[in-house]
């Protein structure tokens, strides 16, 4: 009897442990201010190939987390091109990780809307929820050495952009 | 006295598992062929996802699946077949747009959890069967039962013999 209420305990404790393991394992966290983010290889979305946010180390990075069937996305996208016109260079640039969309659709959305900084396709969505994201548009900026230093969880617009992000740019690209 | 045959008993556990399993194989061998008949957008949409919902993509509203829908609908214009469908919706979002685990990590427990809980469910079924015939077969558990005393047979006697049989 002692061991058959051994073997019951067991395999409590053993369903116990798979559920947890799987809530854990399910679960994301947005990234940390100061956190340094993740950057695995992605396919590009415009051309073949592989890119990831990695080869941008040494410049100020806003990673903006898109798709082209989310509304919001549509809505900020001429800003984000604009700022990348104002700010791209050698300090900084916008990368934009088209995310559980379908490639097609990710490319006609940056033709139409003349998008000219880096874009990449995560279609998984996997990238994504290593950053913590919970949907898109979100934008996330990185300093050079890889770290979260700002993030918004929604769009952004001009005024954003020209007031929160702004600030975080060295001098050089903060010229027009 | 001696003991009960068990031999059928045996036989017919070991036949109820044999049919147990011929039903499951033709199930498991239809959810493997390779479909090459032209496909339905409805028949693919009960077998992959919608990654953003986390639903099934027919029961999904949602602007993304409505993308996936119409990406769907193209292929199956193409004269795509539901694996070449299914495997490009991988190549786009993953092989987490399959209504199925992906065999690797801790989704494989959906693959194995079910096979080891029907083989233990089968020894249990058998053991119990097995116990319980055993049981049954030998007797040891039941009341002893006393013959008639002599003063019983003796009336039994002069009865029967009224009656004239």
């Amino acid at each position: 009897m002692r061991i058959r209420s051994f073997i019951a305990v067991l395999v409590a404790v053993a369903i116990v442990a798979l559920l947890v393991f799987g809530l854990i394992s399910k679960g994301n966290s947005r990234l940390a201010v100061g956190a340094t983010a993740p950057s695995p290889t992605l396919p590009k979305l415009e051309e073949p190939g592989s890119g990831s946010l990695k080869e941008y180390r040494g410049k100020w990075v806003l990673v903006n987390f898109w798709a082209s069937w989310c509304i919001p996305c549509r809505n900020e996208a001429p800003a984000l091109e604009q700022f990348q016109q104002e700010h791209g260079g050698k300090t900084f640039t916008v990368v934009g990780i088209d995310t559980q969309d379908i490639s097609d659709d990710g490319t006609k959305f940056a033709h139409e809307y003349d998008i000219s900084y880096p874009l990449l396709h995560d279609g998984n969505g996997d990238n994504g929820h290593e950053f913590g994201t919970t949907g898109v548009p979100e934008n996330y900026l990185l300093e050079p050495g890889g770290k979260l230093a700002w993030a918004v969880a929604g769009p952004v617009d001009a005024k954003i952009l020209r007031e929160q992000v702004t600030p975080f740019l060295p001098p050089k690209s903060k010229e027009s | 006295m001696s003991p009960r045959p068990r031999r059928g008993g045996t036989a017919a556990v070991f036949a109820v598992l044999v049919a147990l399993t011929a039903l499951m194989l033709p199930a498991a061998a239809a959810a493997d062929a390779p479909s090459s008949l032209r496909t339905t957008l409805n028949e693919i949409e009960e077998e992959v996802m919608c990654p953003v919902c986390g639903t099934l993509l027919g029961l999904a509203e949602s602007p993304q699946a409505t993308r996936e829908k119409a990406f769907v609908e193209k292929l199956i214009k193409e004269g795509k077949t539901k694996d070449e469908i299914k495997d490009a919706l991988v190549a786009q979002y993953g092989n987490a747009v399959l209504a199925e685990p992906n065999g690797g990590g801790f989704s494989i427990s959906a693959y194995v959890v079910p096979i080891v809980a029907f083989v233990v469910a089968a020894i249990l079924l058998a053991a119990a069967v097995w116990k319980w015939r055993r049981s049954s077969g030998s007797g040891d558990d039941l009341p002893a039962v006393e013959g008639p005393s002599a003063e019983d047979r003796r009336r039994l006697d002069e009865d029967l013999g009224r009656y004239d049989l």
